[in-house]
């Protein structure tokens, strides 16, 4: 059965040459005939389809299209023209901490983040404990959030996201967070979870990281699907694109390991 | 019936949401002040009596009375307070709900229509607390009670609707054209003086007389008026003022905000 499925997906920005948000200059310019946009598409016309169970990565260059893609499936972007349907529960971990506020402390943030995710106070307090185990935070609970280091933050964000067994986890680069310990650590949860036959949707630069994790991986290119399939078939065409880009990107990504 | 389904299943999901939103709100609001909560009640307190000290002396001759009732000139400016407070605060936090909210719609999928609902949420919760303030005035005064006073909620339940609808029409309008924000703060500073707050409707001009039906505020502030100081059961054209403003700004509000609701995150 189909979890996500992107049927033609295009997505179109207007890019203001000069960004209009005042009343006067947009009657101004209306009135001119000079209220124009200089089209933009980030994904024309892209399709794709993940089974459940599916560990599929997105990887392309910068400004291929891939974190819009990513939103798209979230929700947070409407498509201009296509759909995007997704069943089942989602996880976005598209920025960690999303609704996060900085004055709040920890045990606050957890019950707000989770209301965020549409969970249940009640499921919160049952796994209260498995989130701040997995965290390691338990002594700077009653702490504001503003005195956390950005890496503290994101361990309470991850520990929050992936507390529930969602059917659809969709994932942009956020296993590069926090010290690589709490890095490995997050692997292992996302492991667990895809055991767990949750379907992921993950974009990486790392293609270490795909490759370990991916049984299917789509290559965007500026805004369209360039080629797709498996992890071996898509990941070696990609590094051909720069051999020695590729072969650094490797060592630099080893290297944090 | 069931078109709506969905979006009762929606807002069901996210009621906790909007539950913790409003806690936050007062946490963050009065974290690090001493009295705390204690404010939402002082401050209407507090600003009335200084209008009370002011427009006492203005007008020598406050009269509020209506036939041969006598009404207390500070009870008849802190109901007025109370109901011009509940709308000012609540349409104007509404109103920069979703631009505030900026880095939350961008991250993650949620009803965008939690963010004016639980500002207009948040000030009826300190409406509440600004009717203790009320209630001292009312036993301060020794101002006779009437059984109607037991409706005094219903105002304030018609003007949280009014409310709602005015604040997403202001939210979403916003989110495209800044300047809404600097021009609403006149606009709510100038219903201010055409509402009855201070002054009593029958010092008014003849040409002032034909405009203030057209004020929504002027028909809360005397339901108000009338179930908590006068005892009358308001009249049939103040049911209509209040109901009517409220249903077409509720339906007027909902299309618009769902109309532009998907571009907000291309502006915000």
């Amino acid at each position: 059965m189909s979890m996500i499925e992107v049927r033609d997906v295009s997505m179109r920005f207007n890019m203001a040459k000069e960004r209009v948000d005042n009343l006067k200059e947009f009657f101004i310019k209306k009135a001119k005939g000079t209220l124009k946009f200089e089209e933009f598409y980030a994904l024309r016309g892209v399709s794709l389809t993940v089974e459940r169970g599916d560990v599929y990565g997105l990887i392309g260059l910068n400004g291929s299209g891939k974190s819009t893609l990513l939103k798209i499936v979230a929700g947070v972007l409407k498509p201009t023209t296509g759909t995007a349907v997704v069943r089942g529960t989602i996880a976005p971990l598209i920025e960690l901490g999303a609704g996060f506020d900085m004055d709040l402390t920890a045990r606050e943030n957890i019950y707000l983040n989770g209301a965020v995710l549409g969970l249940e106070p009640s499921f919160i307090n049952e796994k209260f404990d498995e989130i701040v185990e997995f965290s390691e935070l338990r002594e700077f609970l009653d702490v504001p959030l503003k005195n956390y280091s950005s890496g503290m933050v994101a361990r309470i964000a991850f520990a929050i996201a992936t507390v529930t067994r969602p059917d659809v986890l969709i994932a942009d680069e956020i296993l590069s967070v926090g010290d690589f310990l709490f890095q490995k650590k997050c692997e292992q949860r996302m492991r667990e979870l895809m055991s767990g036959g949750t379907t992921v949707l993950i974009v990486s630069h790392s293609i270490s990281q795909i490759e370990r994790l991916c049984n299917k991986v789509a290559w965007l290119d500026h805004g369209k699907i360039k080629l797709d399939g498996t992890v071996s078939e898509v990941c070696e065409a990609y590094k051909q694109l720069d051999p020695a880009a590729a072969a650094e990107q490797e060592e630099r990504t080893d290297k944090h390991e | 019936m069931s078109k709506l389904k969905p979006y009762i299943q929606d807002f069901w999901r996210y009621r906790h949401l909007l539950h913790n939103l409003i806690s936050r709100d007062i946490k963050v609001k009065y974290r690090r002040s001493v009295l705390g909560i204690l404010w939402s009640v002082l401050n209407p307190l507090l600003m009335m009596i200084v209008l009370y000290v002011v427009f006492s002396q203005i007008f020598h001759n406050i009269q509020m009375n209506r036939g041969d009732m006598q009404v207390n000139f500070a009870v008849y400016l802190l109901t007025g307070q109370v109901v011009y407070n509940f709308f000012a605060e609540a349409t104007q936090t509404a109103m920069s709900s979703v631009l505030g909210s900026a880095p939350l719609i961008r991250k993650v999928y949620i009803p965008k229509y939690i963010f004016p609902l639980e500002k207009v949420a948040f000030s009826f919760v300190n409406t509440l607390f600004s009717l203790i303030a009320l209630v001292l005035v009312l036993i301060a005064t020794k101002t006779p009670l009437h059984p109607t006073v037991l409706l005094f909620w219903v105002p304030l339940v018609i003007l949280f609707v009014f409310n709602f609808g005015v604040g997403l029409i202001l939210a979403a309008a916003t989110v495209f054209f800044r300047d809404i924000m600097h021009l609403y703060g006149v606009l709510v500073t100038a219903l201010m003086y055409l509402t009855p707050i201070i002054y009593d409707v029958s010092i008014l001009p003849e040409w002032a007389l034909k405009i203030i039906p057209f004020n929504p505020l002027y028909w809360f502030v005397s339901m108000f008026r009338d179930l908590v100081v006068y005892g009358n059961m308001p009249k049939l054209n103040a049911w209509i003022g209040t109901g009517l403003s409220a249903i077409v700004a509720l339906v007027f509000g909902l299309v618009l905000f769902k109309k532009t609701q998907d571009r907000f995150v291309l502006y915000i």
